[in-house]
């Protein structure tokens, strides 16, 4: 496959996770945000939620205060920030319309669809009473775009390179949402076990539909470590982090191109250490330091993903050979 | 002005024979579902993203080419004349391209001057001597038609230009069909309506059949300058429909005079490239230097006979309107034949005599430009101002053989839905035609549409449309 169409297929899913991620994260900061806690500077949660995202400079740079409704302006519909849910859904959009002969005529149809809606939608505004309404819309895209692919594209390379984009960002989103509790509990001891803590983590459960799960798994009530163990080390969970692993790294011995084994490497390594570890090993660990480490180990397989599959010089091991044939 | 010739209604008003089959059906159907119908395309086309940018526009403009839902019908007989003389036309003018870079036979014998050739600034003297696969330099050409009563023959098919670089459209075409069949099936079990679907497919078929010697399983891609060309979406659709990877100029490097691909695999030899970039951007190790859209290195491999370019570099010479007066002589040169197609009655202002009575007549002719294209250094004569044409005069009289006219013709009018409700509108044909080791085409072509009342002006940048073309098969 040509190198640019990967990078498009890649990007392209990539993008409409994350959209669909910024809507999640979103909706678990609003739900924090709406439980009152005296302690807390106002705002906080929107704060740490911009921190989280690497955004804070961009925000500070074109608002004032970071309240509910200018943070959710900027991270949904804002025209100048990147990270915006518009802009990830332009991006995807664009990315598609790349390989719009490369996919299916009804994956490229979705998307397309997708954001003529965006548009409209960004036009009108939201109000305060829509906003959840919109995540939904934003989750039941993504949820579509995905169905499609898996109802009607071919298996080949094609596909693996839109889900490698899928779970690469995801396994980057769902670490990002974890460490969004981190952020925005003061570590005072007396909160933990409180009523607040529980909504919080409870917030955090239902951000990546897995509130139902944890019910189902554990039959108990609602901890952080058994939260944290759900959503880093269950394979069984759709958005954990080891299930996002295992995914990238059976793709990615798939893919297996003649420029990949550094990539893979570095994959299996990654992959092997999470199958060795444990909850405890991790909260002993810390888990803020444990899901920066995890969160870098994943932006330097994007790097070598890059370098691997979507080289852009001419420069190319294989090309050696090719000379001297 | 005399009333144009009509495609569906005779001057006398009776239905033509071969729109009968449909006005009869289109007498029944209800206006509702007319209605109806035609939003549905325009939902459909908006959906599929069946848009065509405009330039310099990043992220705001994609527009649809308006789609008219009443079809331009040619019968069969009407037909294989014009494909005989297409045929006839793209043969004379690939001999023509391939004698004027190598022997020059045709100036030798006199039949057209040196001066007009050499000294065009569309000649490439780069493609001098250089061999090309079949001797096949214009594989793709789009000809545009119009059809016009013209002193004594009434509704006779002109030859308007002969586009021979990158002629665009063909998705409409094939997407128009598809809207069609989607929108009224129950039309074309009325009659027989000759298929056009295959035409990827004799394109693939004309792409590999001159691929660079020795290539048995020819690796063929689409070269497009980008996402914000106009023409973007049919560049995708096409190598889509012939299973092709679309490439732009990053996606491919040269090494040892051989074209490469980046693959996730590593590189992979291009042996065919059908390019929708213009020569002089290209390769800016040899034209344009400054161009963005190019691989360095192309040209070396093209000359090098290690990658097949189509359609060829330098084919501008043989569409440039200084040369278009001189296409019946190559047909009777190369050929041996009389041209089955016309030309428009053409006045070179390089002659004395011509140039005298085009001054004389400037309000009722068209002035173009030898090298202009897309209207720019035209005058319309009948729509012109005194001041415009006066001005016009002083810019022919200041260099006469930069010009050619022709009288205004009054393109042929169809039926088509306005806002008024169906009004004639007029119309030209583009069909196209396939050359490789055999010339091929499917039926039919593109009919643009001028939706504007008594407008010629049919291009998509200015308000025109699309219709589907049906040739009939009986």
């Amino acid at each position: 496959m040509l190198s640019s169409t990967a990078d498009h297929l890649y990007w392209m899913a990539r993008s409409l996770e994350r959209a669909e991620n910024t809507a999640r994260m979103l909706d678990v900061t609003l739900r924090m945000s709406l439980l009152k806690q005296v302690l807390l500077e106002p705002h906080h949660e929107w704060r740490a939620m911009l921190s989280i995202s690497g955004l804070h400079e961009d925000f500070e740079a074109r608002y004032d205060v970071p309240s509910a409704e200018n943070v959710l302006h900027f991270m949904a519909l804002d025209l100048q920030n990147p990270g915006s849910i518009y802009n990830s859904i332009y991006k995807a959009r664009e990315n598609a319309r790349a390989v719009r002969g490369t996919i299916t005529s009804e994956m490229w149809e979705a998307l397309n669809a997708t954001w003529l809606q965006m548009k409209q939608i960004q036009a009108d505004g939201i109000d305060e009473d829509g906003i959840s309404k919109f995540f939904e819309w934003v989750k039941e895209r993504a949820h579509l775009s995905r169905g499609i692919a898996h109802g009607t594209m071919l298996r080949d390379d094609t596909f693996r390179f839109i889900r490698l984009g899928n779970f690469l960002e995801r396994a980057d989103n769902t670490a990002r949402i974890l460490d969004v509790k981190y952020h925005i509990l003061l570590p005072s001891p007396k909160d933990i076990g409180g009523a607040a803590d529980y909504y919080q983590w409870s917030a955090v459960l239902r951000s990546v539909s897995s509130f139902e799960s944890y019910r189902k798994i554990y039959r108990d009530q609602i901890t952080p470590k058994r939260v944290s163990e759900l959503l880093i080390l269950r394979q069984d969970m759709a958005r954990s982090l080891i299930s996002c692993v295992n995914e990238v790294q059976r793709l990615l011995h798939e893919l297996d191109g003649p420029n990949s084994a550094a990539l893979l490497a570095r994959c299996d390594a990654l992959h092997a250490r999470m199958h060795a570890t444990n909850i405890n090993d991790i909260f002993e660990q810390g888990l803020h330091e444990y899901l920066s480490e995890f969160l870098e180990e994943i932006y330097q397989l994007g790097d070598l993903i890059n370098t691997s599959y979507f080289w852009s010089t001419d420069e190319h091991p294989s090309l050696s050979q090719t000379q001297t044939a | 002005m005399k009333k144009a010739y009509d495609e569906m209604y005779a001057p006398d008003g009776a239905v033509r024979e071969h729109y009968k089959r449909y006005a009869s059906w289109l007498q029944k159907m209800p206006n509702e579902v007319i209605t109806r119908k035609r939003k549905a395309a325009d939902v459909a086309f908006h959906r599929a993203g069946i848009t065509f940018a405009v330039y310099g526009e990043a992220n705001s403009k994609e527009r649809l080419i308006p789609f008219d839902i009443v079809p331009r019908i040619i019968p069969a007989l009407e037909w294989q004349r014009m494909e005989q003389g297409l045929r006839q036309r793209v043969r004379a003018l690939n001999a023509f391209l391939h004698d004027i870079y190598h022997d020059q036979e045709i100036i030798k014998a006199g039949r057209i001057p040196a001066q007009q050739i050499l000294g065009n600034s569309q000649f490439r003297k780069e493609m001098v001597g250089v061999d090309v696969p079949e001797g096949i330099y214009a594989h793709i050409a789009g000809v545009d038609l119009v059809r016009a009563d013209h002193g004594t023959t009434e509704g006779e098919y002109y030859v308007l230009e002969d586009n021979l670089r990158t002629p665009s459209g063909v998705s409409y075409m094939l997407e128009n069909r598809k809207m069609m069949m989607r929108l009224f099936p129950d039309l074309f079990t009325r009659q027989q309506v000759a298929p056009v679907e295959h035409y990827p497919d004799l394109l693939l078929n004309s792409m590999r059949s001159v691929a660079p010697k020795g290539v048995t399983e020819p690796n063929v891609v689409v070269l497009t300058p980008g996402q914000y060309n106009s023409a973007y979406f049919e560049h995708t659709f096409l190598a889509q429909q012939m299973g092709v990877d679309l490439v732009d100029g990053n996606d491919l490097f040269v090494r040892n005079e051989t074209v490469y691909m980046r693959t996730t695999e590593g590189p992979r030899r291009v042996d065919v490239i059908y390019r929708r970039i213009d020569d002089d951007f290209l390769d800016p190790q040899v034209f344009n230097k400054d161009s963005m859209l190019g691989v360095p290195g192309l040209f070396s491999a093209y000359r090098a006979g290690n990658v097949t370019l189509a359609n060829a570099v330098g084919t501008g010479i043989a569409d440039d309107k200084a040369i278009y007066v001189h296409v019946p002589e190559m047909i009777r040169f190369y050929c041996g034949e009389e041209p089955i197609l016309s030309n428009v009655p053409t006045w070179e202002l390089s002659k004395a005599d011509d140039c005298k009575y085009v001054l004389e007549h400037l309000a009722e002719l068209v002035v173009k430009e030898v090298h202009g294209s897309g209207g720019y250094g035209m005058l319309v004569g009948p729509t012109s101002s005194k001041q415009e044409i006066e001005d016009f005069r002083a810019k022919i009289l200041a260099e006469p053989s930069n010009y050619i006219a022709q009288p205004t013709l009054a393109l042929s009018t169809c039926p088509t839905y306005v806002d008024s409700g169906v009004a004639p509108r007029h119309i030209d044909l583009r069909p196209y035609v396939l050359s490789g080791k055999e010339i091929t085409m499917v039926p039919g072509g593109l009919t643009r549409v001028a939706l504007k009342e008594g407008s010629l002006v049919v291009n998509s940048s200015q308000g025109g449309g699309t219709k589907d073309t049906w040739v009939l098969e009986n």
